[in-house]
């Protein structure tokens, strides 16, 4: 059964989010830095921009589909998790800060591994980077993609193969002719529904379930552990639920298209209202939609499987026409941050390989048409295998997150902000850390009761200085101010 | 020559850092300070169990707070471009 009045303002979404791509594409084709303007906007984003793009590109299907569906089996204890997520809206920001923005200024770095380039003057480096960027975020594209099209058909009862055709096809025309300045201005409304659509949705499970106390009550009734910061089944230990702060809230700064978004603001105005703007923006949707996922078990109990909760909530507690607008929520977090990664991938092919590596000559012209191209047989590639995803990018996608955070981390952090940081040093740390995260996940996840991440994250801390003390040797460095 | 504006950009890095250890220490204190005994016996705030309240909620409020007044006191509003006028 096809609900129209639910279909209606995902329709209106749909052609808003193209309008902009083909005004941006007149910003692209009148730009006289193609590069600059397709893979960064021009760095002209404003505070509100920034913010929505940050926390937009950040919040993806899980936040609103697998997130709540936890919740709704854990608790408040899964809210008191995904409230680690906080530091992502300020701590990237304020880290990264105004010194990744004036340094990637002066060396006109555009993208991040531009900046790993100039930094540690190694080719092994752009290779590894560009390896992983490649890997890691084609794979979780495809599970992004998956997941918007399993979304569409859903809600429209269509088949699969044609609900993933209308997904793909509605973000990579915007993508591909408008670039990034595209990207980020779409993201500015995907994030402003994302926001609404939470407070819509939190407001809608409330009233239906009769009021806060009465929906405590409820789930106390049927297991008190449900109110407890330890979970249903008790299982959520401090110690594991601390070390997510570092999978999803601090190493988030590892993140390349979260540290490219960094680099592309305007001034440092818009950067202080982002980081407010932003925060506010996390918060409220990490804390509603999961807050929604634990409500709904007193709301709608029995759902059996996790990635409903959220549809069928919102369908049950809200009248059609808003709940078009709310189911447009986990759309616009599906779009946004695959749209991030669709131009992300397709940057570090054109200016990090085919650049730095095959045509270093390349004239602007060449430029524009390869980076067309490189966009366009990207997302294609995404859509075929995301039409029966291999195994293997399912595997893949597990640890994008955490395999990018242990790979960048510190190559970013220490080279933005310790002089002594070197090649050898961040060569052996992203290897380390990457090699770790694999084997840690594969033979002993959870060790010592702790997040997948933590150990590699420690120790190719550690790693890093020791190899970069040892091995010191580091002509100065004029633009970092070294 | 341009020593000012990374003096300020290491200054404001440093708040993100203290920022968070304060956001963490919050969420860490309220949640399993009040939450860790039996769930049958909770104090309730507003209907939320006392330690989802002031962890979750009231936890999160104060950063934000905390951030604003960060920056409106701390975060200077300088150039990230090059200066041309290179004296």
């Amino acid at each position: 059964m096809i609900h129209w009045q639910v279909i209606i303002p995902l329709l209106l979404f749909l052609i808003v989010i193209f309008g902009i791509g083909i005004w941006a594409n007149k910003q692209v084709r009148t730009s006289n830095s193609f590069m600059q303007e397709y893979f960064l906007g021009g760095r002209e984003m404003g505070g509100f921009i920034l913010a929505m793009t940050m926390m937009a590109t950040y919040g993806s299907a899980s936040s609103f589909i697998g997130g709540p569906g936890v919740a709704y089996n854990t608790g408040l204890g899964w809210v008191l998790l995904a409230m680690a997520q906080l530091p992502a809206g300020y701590f990237a920001l304020m880290v990264l800060g105004k010194k990744f923005a004036i340094v990637s200024r002066r060396i006109e770095a555009i993208t991040l591994i531009d900046f790993l380039k100039k930094r540690y003057d190694s080719n092994i480096i752009i290779l590894l980077s560009a390896f992983s960027i490649i890997v890691f975020l084609f794979a979780s594209m495809t599970a992004q993609w998956v997941g918007g099209a399993r979304l569409i058909e859903t809600l429209t009862g269509l088949n699969y193969t044609s609900a993933l055709l209308i997904f793909a096809a509605s973000v990579l025309v915007y993508v591909i002719i408008g670039g990034f300045r595209a990207v980020a201005l779409t993201d500015a409304v995907q994030g402003t529904i994302m926001i609404i659509g939470t407070v819509i949705l939190l407001i809608g499970t409330v009233i239906a379930g009769g009021g806060v106390e009465n929906i405590m009550q409820n789930l106390v009734a049927e297991n008190p552990n449900l109110v407890s910061p330890f979970g249903a089944d008790g299982n959520l230990t401090p110690l594991y639920v601390s070390t997510f702060w570092i999978l999803i809230g601090l190493g988030v700064i590892g993140l390349p298209q979260i540290a490219v978004r960094a680099m592309s603001y305007k001034d440092a105005k818009s950067l202080h209202r982002a980081i407010l703007i932003g925060t506010i923006g996390i918060g409220t949707i990490m804390f509603g939609m999961h807050l929604i996922g634990v409500f709904a078990r007193s709301v709608v109990p029995g759902i059996v499987i996790g990635d409903k909760v959220m549809p069928i909530v919102t369908l049950e507690v809200l009248p059609p026409l808003l709940a078009g607008i709310v189911l447009a929520a986990p759309m616009a977090a599906i779009m946004s941050t695959v749209n991030a990664l669709l131009i992300l991938v397709s940057s570090t092919v054109v200016k990090d390989i085919y650049l730095n590596f095959m045509n270093p000559k390349a004239t602007e012209q060449q430029i524009k048409k390869k980076s067309y191209w490189v966009t366009s047989i990207i997302g294609l590639a995404v859509v075929i295998f995301a039409l029966n995803p291999p195994e293997l990018l399912i595997w893949l996608n597990l640890f994008a997150f955490g395999g990018l955070e242990s790979a960048f981390l510190w190559s970013v952090v220490f080279g933005l902000y310790w002089k002594k940081a070197n090649k050898y040093g961040a060569i052996s740390s992203m290897l380390v850390g990457l090699t770790l995260y694999i084997a840690i996940d594969r033979l002993a996840p959870h060790i010592f009761g702790m997040h997948t991440v933590t150990l590699p994250i420690a120790v190719s801390f550690f790693t890093f200085i020791i190899v970069s003390l040892t091995t010191h040797k580091v002509k100065k460095l004029e633009e970092f101010h070294f | 020559m341009q020593d000012k504006r990374f003096k300020v950009a290491h200054k404001e890095a440093l708040i993100g850092v203290g920022l968070v250890v304060i956001n963490f220490a919050v969420w860490f204190g309220f949640a399993y300070g009040l939450g860790s005994g039996d769930p049958l016996e909770y104090r309730y705030v507003f209907g939320f169990p006392a330690w989802f309240f002031y962890s979750c909620m009231a936890g999160t409020v104060f950063m934000i707070v905390c951030i604003w007044l960060a920056m409106k006191l701390f975060f200077q509003d300088i150039s990230l471009e090059e200066e041309d006028e290179q004296k």
